[in-house]
């Protein structure tokens, strides 16, 4: 099945989708910031800070989701000794950390109109900076280690070590006492937000998908140039 | 926005600073190592750059490359 995904069978597809997931992210992200800034309506609590939850909540689960995927990447890469998983894995860890950052970032500037502080080493926001570090133990690593099996068993390990505060993250607002509120959204219960904020929240959930589809395409063509500028050498 | 303007325009405003450092950045490391591959295959002798010519990854790098 992994012969499908070579690198030389897929890079025809690859090399000329970013222009066209550029377009259609340029689309979503306009309706979506029409929707989150103009059309949806301000909180009875939160007034328009509410706002700010637009760019915070899809950044927050999109570092997330890439932390998994990257995890499950580097240990089934291990496992059946697949390095293009690893080359894969290596691509989507640049957005995912941006993602964390820009979570963390806004997360502060929300907490400061909200709490009265910028910052509290509260459970959840202490669990996502911690994921932030090991975001940044991950790219590290892929510049420090030079030879290609320690690096791949070094971020396979950090990766393992990383997604157990994964769970964490998750369930940090139920386990303990924190300034950051439970969760709004619901997948297997009813959600507690309105439809009004809920759809503008999918579409920029979309927008910011779209843009990590984008930067993983960019950095995964530059990877695998990368590679075959080392394959010219070797001619 | 009651006050809260300064709040919700920085915290859109540094969420789109960092899409556009990022989209700026992987662009640049793209376009440096297409530029690096054109160079390097200039310099093969004509064999080398045939053989290579063969794998369709290498003919789309070059391809690409000329369109920028």
């Amino acid at each position: 099945m992994f012969k499908y995904f070579e690198p030389n069978k897929i890079f025809s597809i690859t090399s000329r989708a970013p222009k066209y997931v550029l377009l259609i992210f340029v689309l979503v992200i306009s309706i979506g910031l029409t929707e989150a800034l103009i059309l949806s309506p301000e909180d009875y609590k939160q007034s328009h800070a509410v706002r700010i939850m637009y760019v915070h909540v899809p950044s927050a689960w999109i570092c997330l989701g890439i932390f998994s995927a990257i995890t499950i990447l580097s240990i089934t890469g291990y496992i059946f000794k697949n390095t293009h998983f690893f080359l894969i894995a290596k691509s989507l860890a640049p957005s995912g950390f941006v993602f964390n950052i820009i979570a963390l970032v806004t997360g502060s500037i929300w907490g400061k109109p909200t709490w009265g502080t910028w910052w509290a080493w509260d459970a959840r926001i202490t669990s996502m900076l911690i994921l932030a570090l090991f975001y940044g133990m991950y790219l590290l690593s892929w510049r420090i280690y030079e030879n290609k099996e320690q690096v791949y068993k070094i971020t396979t390990i950090i990766t393992i070590l990383g997604v157990i505060n994964l769970p964490i993250i998750k369930y940090s607002v139920d386990w303990w006492n924190t300034l950051h509120q439970p969760a709004s959204i619901n997948i297997l219960e009813k959600s507690s937000i309105h439809s009004s904020m809920l759809f503008p929240l999918l579409i920029m959930t979309a927008a910011f998908a779209l843009f990590s589809l984008l930067i993983f395409l960019m950095k995964y063509n530059t990877e695998l140039i990368k590679i075959k500028n080392k394959g010219l050498d070797r001619l | 926005m009651n006050g809260y303007g300064i709040y919700v325009w920085s915290a859109f405003s540094f969420t789109l600073l960092s899409f556009t450092s990022l989209y700026v950045i992987t662009k640049i490391q793209f376009i440096k190592e297409q530029k690096k591959f054109v160079t390097k295959f200039g310099t093969l002798s004509s064999e080398k750059a045939a053989s290579a010519k063969l794998q369709n990854i290498n003919k789309d790098i070059l391809s690409n490359a000329s369109k920028i």
